[in-house]
C-alpha cells in the first residue's frame, strides 16, 4: 500500500505499453498491405491517371476532350444507359421481391433449393448465358417458333440485337444481386409482427403493406444500389445483346480505346461513368446514411 | 480450506500486480488496482458484471492490455509480455475446446507446441486423463462429451503443460446447478493437489465463498474488499459488499462522537467504527437475528418491530418483521418456536449479538490491502 | 388444401396462387435458358436451329480439335488457379487483421479494398491496360492475374470475414495461452475452423477470374487470349456452334463448383 502510493503520481509502464498496444494495431493492419498495394497500384491509381490523362490534349492542359462530350450522340448514349440502367432496376425489384418473399417464408429445405436456382446463373459463365438468351431470342429461335406454330405471330418477333433482348438479358444477370439482399432482409423480420397485426385486425394485405414492406426496406435499398450501379457500367451482355443498336457508356469508352486508341477521349468518358456511378452511391448514401452500405459486407 | 502460501512448491508463483488501470474511451475498467497474491494460493475475483473481474483477468493473461500498471509473475514483470510467452493455464467459460481435433489430440496441443517426444505426450495425456477421471476418453470427439466432461478436459488442457499459474473465466456458469457444485469441489481439490496459483473470476457469491482461501471483490473497476471468505462475510467493510455478499437487510443508523445509533438507542459494538460519517448503515443477516421470548438477555442489543408474516422453506422458517421506520427484516430459524409462536401482528422484539453488529459505511471506501 | 391459410395472416394459398405462379416462372427464368445448351451443342446443324434436327458430336469434336480453343482454356486455368492463389491468400490476411484492428485507420482500409467491386470493371480494364502498356505487362499471364486478383481479393474478404465473425474468439485466445504464437495459433486453430470460408472464397476468386471478360478483352491479346475473350469475339463477330459444347463443358464445370460450395457452406459441416 505504502509502495504504491509513493508512486501514486507515475503511472507505471504507461509508455511502454502504449508503445506495445500500437504496435499490435499496426501489426494487424499491416496484413492488409498486400492486399491494399495490389488493388491500390493496379486497380485505384490508374483511376486517378485516368482522371489527369482526361485534361491532357495534343497541345497539353485542355477540356477538349470532354467538350467533345456535349455532342448529342453522347446525349443519346447517356440517356439510353439512364434508362437501361432504371428499367432493369425496376424488372428485378417487380421480379425478385415476390420470389424472396416467398423463399423467406419457406422451410428451410426448400428455400435451399430457390436459392440454389438463384444462385445458378452466378455461378455459370456470363457468356454461356448471353449464348444462351442469342438461341432462344434470335429470329428462328424457340419463342418464335413456338408462337408461330401456336399461330399467335405471322412473322418472327424482333426480340433480339435491340434493347428488349438487352434488357431480358440483363435482367437475367442482375437478378440474383437483387433477390439476395431482399432474402437476407425479409429472412430477419420476425413474423411476430404479421401476426400481431392480423391479432390486432388487420386484413393480409394491409398488414402486408404496412408491417412487412417497411421492415424489408433495407434489403430493397440494398439491392437496388448493387443492381443500380452494376447496370450503369455493365458491358458484356449489352455490346452482345444489343447488336450495335443499343448504345451504353461503357461501350463507348470500350470504343474510344480499341477502335479509335485515343486514350484522352477514353479517359474523359471514364472519369464520366466513374462520376455517375460515385454520384449515385453518393445520393443513395446521403439518403439512407453511408453506414448502412458499408456495414452491409 | 485454507492452503498455506508456497505450499505448491517450485511450479507455482506468486502474483503482483500494482496500479493496474484500463480505460476505453470514458468507461473506466479497471482503476490503479494493487493485489498481492500468494504462491499457491486460489483467489477469486468476485463482482456484478461490468465490475472489471474479466478484465482483470484477462490482463494476466495477456490478452487485453492495461493501459498502466506492472503485472509480476515472481519477479518477472509480464505486462509486455504476449500471451504465449507467459507460460500460463486458461479455461474459458465455453471451455474453448477445439472442435477439429479430439479429447488427446486437445491435451497434446500445449505439449507439440513446446517439442515434446511423442511417447512423453501420450504418456503425460494419458496421465491428465487420469487426473480428471477421463481415462480412455483420449479418442473421444470433443462433441461427445457432456458438459462436465468438457469442463474437465478444458481444464486437463490447461493445466498439461504444467503452468505456474492457473486462470479460470467462470468456467462453471454453462452447467446446471448439482454438477457445478461437484465440479467446484473437483477443482479445489485440483489446485490443492499441484499447488498452482489460481485466479478464478465468477459473479456468484457462494462459489467464490465455497472455493477460495481469499476473495478479491470488485465494483465498478476498483477493488473494494480482499479478505478470507470467513472475513468477508462476516465483516463486510462497505454497504456494497454487505448487500452483494449473503442476504443482508440494511437498517440506516446514526453515528455520533464513536457511537452507533438506532432508533435513538445507543448500540452495543464488538469492534470500533470504520467510519465517523453520521450516516450508516447496520447491515443484517437473517440467520445472525433471534426472535426473542419475554427475556432478553442484556448482552444483546434489541430491536422492536411487528411480526408480518412466518415463511416456511423446508430447512428454516422466515418471518418478516416491520420496523417502527417500515422497513421490513427478515429473521431465520432453523427450528420451531418453543413455548408461544408469535402471530402476524404480534409485537416482537429481535436481538443481534454486538459481534455481529455490524456498521458498514453507505459510500465504498477504497479497499486497505 | 388451397383453403388453408397460407401464412399467419390468414390468407389462403388460393389467394396467392398468383404468387406461386409468378414465382415458379421466375425460377425457371433463371435456370431454363442456360440449361437449354445443352442439347444445342448436340446439334448436327451450323444453324441455331431448337429442337436440333438431328444430333451429333461435332462441335465437341470442334472444340478439342481445335489448338486455339485448347490454348484459350488453358491460359484461363492457369489465370485462374494463380488468381485464386494470390487473392486467397492476400485477402485472408486483410480479413483477418481487419476482423481484428481496432485502428480507426481501418474503416478507410476496408473502404479501399472494397472499391473494386463498385468501380465498373470496364474502368478497371482500361486503366489497367493503361498502366500495364509502359510496364510490359499486357498480354501476359502476369498482368492478367495481378488484374484479376483486385476484383477477387473484395470477394474472398466478404467469404472470409463472414468466417471469422462466427468463429469463437476464445478459440484462438485459448491457443495462445497454450503457448502458440499468434501466428501458429492462426494456422493451427484459427484456420482449420473457418476452412470453409477460406475455402469458398477461393472457389468465388477462381469462378471470378475464370469467368472475367472485359478486362480480358484489353490485356489477353495474342497467344495468352483467355476463354472468354475467344468466346466474346466469337460471339460477336459470328456464332460458332463450338460456343455450344465449350458452353455445355463450363455449365457441368458450374455445377460441380455449386456443388462444393454448397457441400462447404458453413453449418453443413461440422
Amino acid at each position: 500500500m505504502t509502495m504504491a502510493h509513493s508512486e501514486a503520481g507515475t503511472d507505471l509502464n504507461a509508455t511502454a505499453l502504449e508503445r506495445s498496444a500500437r504496435n499490435e494495431q499496426l501489426r494487424l493492419l499491416s496484413l492488409c498491405a498486400p492486399a491494399l498495394l495490389l488493388i491500390g497500384i493496379v486497380a485505384l491509381a490508374p483511376m486517378g491517371w485516368l482522371s489527369g490523362l482526361s485534361f491532357v490534349g495534343k497541345d497539353g492542359l485542355t477540356f477538349a476532350n470532354y467538350e467533345r462530350l456535349l455532342h448529342p450522340s453522347y446525349q443519346l448514349t447517356l440517356m439510353s444507359t439512364f434508362q437501361l440502367a432504371f428499367v432493369v432496376t425496376a424488372i428485378c425489384l417487380a421480379l425478385g421481391y415476390p420470389l424472396a418473399y416467398l423463399t423467406a417464408q419457406m422451410r428451410p429445405r426448400a428455400a435451399g433449393l430457390v436459392l440454389l436456382c438463384v444462385l445458378f446463373p452466378f455461378w455459370t459463365s456470363l457468356l454461356v448465358r448471353t449464348y444462351a438468351w442469342l438461341v432462344i431470342l434470335q429470329r428462328k429461335g424457340i419463342v418464335n417458333t413456338w408462337l408461330e406454330n401456336l399461330g399467335l405471330i405471322d412473322e418472327p418477333l424482333r426480340l433480339v440485337y435491340n434493347f428488349t433482348g438487352t434488357t431480358i438479358g440483363m435482367v437475367h444477370v442482375m437478378l440474383p444481386f437483387m433477390v439476395l439482399p431482399l432474402y437476407a432482409a425479409m429472412k430477419s423480420i420476425s413474423p411476430d409482427y404479421l401476426q400481431a397485426a392480423a391479432s390486432l385486425g388487420a386484413p393480409p394485405v394491409k398488414a402486408f403493406w404496412q408491417v412487412f414492406v417497411p421492415q424489408s426496406i433495407p434489403g430493397v435499398i440494398a439491392g437496388l444500389i448493387v443492381v443500380f450501379v452494376l447496370s450503369l457500367g455493365f458491358y458484356v451482355t449489352p455490346a452482345l445483346l444489343g447488336g450495335g443498336k443499343v448504345m451504353m457508356w461503357s461501350m463507348q469508352v470500350e470504343r474510344a480505346m480499341e477502335v479509335y486508341a485515343d486514350w484522352g477521349a477514353a479517359s474523359a468518358l471514364g472519369v464520366v461513368l466513374l462520376v455517375m456511378t460515385i454520384g449515385v452511391l453518393w445520393l443513395i448514401s446521403r439518403l439512407v446514411g453511408i453506414g448502412s452500405l458499408i456495414e452491409r459486407d | 480450506m485454507t492452503s498455506e502460501a508456497g505450499r505448491g512448491g517450485a511450479a507455482s508463483l506468486p502474483i503482483t500486480i500494482r496500479r493496474l488501470t484500463k480505460h476505453y474511451g470514458k468507461f473506466t475498467a479497471l482503476d490503479h488496482i494493487d493485489l498481492e497474491i500468494k504462491s499457491g494460493e486460489f483467489i477469486t475475483l468476485l463482482g456484478p458484471s461490468g465490475s472489471g473481474k474479466t478484465t482483470l483477468l484477462m490482463m494476466l493473461g495477456g490478452f487485453v492490455q492495461p493501459d498502466a500498471g506492472s503485472i509480476r509473475f515472481g519477479d518477472q514483470e509480464v505486462v509486455l509480455l504476449p500471451p504465449h510467452k507467459r507460460g500460463i493455464g486458461m479455461v474459458f467459460q465455453n471451455y474453448a475446446l477445439f472442435p477439429h481435433m479430439n479429447v488427446a489430440a486437445n491435451l497434446a496441443y500445449p505439449l507439440k507446441l513446446r517439442g515434446c517426444r511423442r511417447d512423453e505426450i501420450a504418456d503425460r495425456v494419458a496421465k491428465a486423463l487420469e487426473l480428471v477421471e477421463l481415462a480412455g476418453y483420449g479418442e473421444r470427439g470433443v462433441h461427445q462429451l457432456s458438459g462436465g466432461q468438457k469442463q474437465r478436459v478444458a481444464l486437463a488442457r490447461a493445466i498439461i503443460f504444467e503452468p505456474r499459474i492457473l486462470l479460470m473465466d467462470e468456467p462453471l456458469s454453462a452447467l446446471d446447478k448439482n454438477l457445478r457444485e461437484k465440479m467446484q469441489l473437483e477443482i479445489r481439490r485440483l489446485h490443492d493437489r499441484l499447488g498452482l496459483t489460481s485466479v478464478y473470476v465468477t459473479h456468484d457469491q457462494r462459489e467464490a465463498l465455497t472455493m477460495s482461501d481469499r476473495i478479491a471483490v470488485l465494483n465498478r473497476g476498483r477493488l473494494v474488499q480482499l479478505d478470507q471468505p470467513r472475513d468477508l462475510y462476516e465483516q463486510p467493510t462497505s454497504r456494497f459488499i454487505a448487500d452483494f455478499i449473503g442476504e443482508t437487510h440494511c437498517v440506516p443508523v446514526e453515528v455520533r462522537e464513536g457511537q452507533a445509533l438506532l432508533f435513538g438507542k445507543t448500540l452495543q459494538l464488538d469492534r470500533p467504527l470504520r467510519s465517523t460519517a453520521p450516516a450508516q448503515s447496520l447491515a443484517l443477516r437473517p440467520e445472525k437475528l433471534h426472535l426473542l421470548g419475554c427475556d432478553v438477555p442484556p448482552q444483546l442489543n434489541v430491536i422492536e418491530g411487528k411480526l408480518r408474516q412466518h415463511v416456511f422453506q423446508g430447512d428454516s422458517i422466515v418471518s418478516y418483521v416491520t420496523l417502527a421506520d417500515g422497513r421490513e427484516i427478515a429473521v431465520r430459524r432453523s427450528q420451531g418456536f418453543g413455548e408461544r409462536t408469535p402471530e402476524p401482528g404480534d409485537k416482537v422484539r429481535i436481538g443481534i449479538a454486538p459481534r455481529d453488529t455490524i456498521i458498514v459505511p453507505d459510500d465504498e471506501p477504497t479497499a486497505p490491502t | 388444401m388451397l383453403r388453408k391459410s397460407a401464412t399467419s395472416t390468414q390468407i389462403t394459398h388460393l389467394q396467392r396462387l398468383w404468387l406461386y405462379l409468378l414465382c415458379g416462372l421466375v425460377v425457371v427464368f433463371l435456370v431454363a435458358p442456360t440449361l437449354l445448351v445443352v442439347p444445342m451443342s448436340f446439334s448436327s446443324s451450323r444453324f441455331l436451329q431448337f429442337p436440333p434436327p438431328d444430333w451429333s458430336l461435332r462441335w465437341y469434336r470442334a472444340y478439342f480439335n481445335s489448338i486455339e480453343w485448347r490454348d484459350a482454356t488453358f491460359i484461363s486455368l492457369q489465370v485462374a488457379i494463380w488468381t485464386m492463389l494470390v487473392s486467397t491468400v492476400t485477402g485472408t490476411m486483410a480479413a483477418y487483421g481487419l476482423h481484428y484492428c481496432r485502428l480507426s485507420l481501418r474503416r478507410s482500409v476496408q473502404i479501399a479494398l472494397a472499391l473494386p467491386m463498385m468501380i465498373p470493371v470496364i474502368l478497371i480494364a482500361v486503366g489497367v491496360f493503361m498502366l500495364f502498356a509502359p510496364l510490359g505487362l499486357n498480354n501476359t499471364i502476369t498482368g492478367l492475374v495481378l488484374a484479376h486478383s483486385t476484383l477477387a481479393i473484395p470477394l474472398v474478404m466478404i467469404s472470409v470475414s463472414a468466417g471469422l465473425r462466427n468463429f469463437d474468439a476464445n478459440q484462438e485466445m485459448v491457443a495462445r495461452s497454450l503457448g502458440a504464437s499468434r501466428i501458429r495459433a492462426f494456422l493451427t486453430v484459427t484456420l482449420p475452423q473457418i476452412a470453409n470460408s477460406v475455402v469458398s472464397g477461393a472457389l468465388l476468386a477462381f469462378v471470378t477470374s475464370f469467368d472475367e471478360v472485359v478486362i480480358s478483352l484489353f490485356v489477353a491479346g495474342g497467344d495468352k487470349a483467355t476463354l472468354t475473350r475467344r468466346m466474346f469475339l466469337a460471339l460477336r463477330d459470328e456464332i460458332d456452334p463450338t460456343i455450344a459444347a465449350i458452353s455445355t463443358l463450363l455449365i457441368l464445370f458450374s455445377i460441380v463448383l455449386v456443388g462444393a460450395s454448397q457441400f462447404l457452406r458453413p453449418g453443413s459441416k461440422t
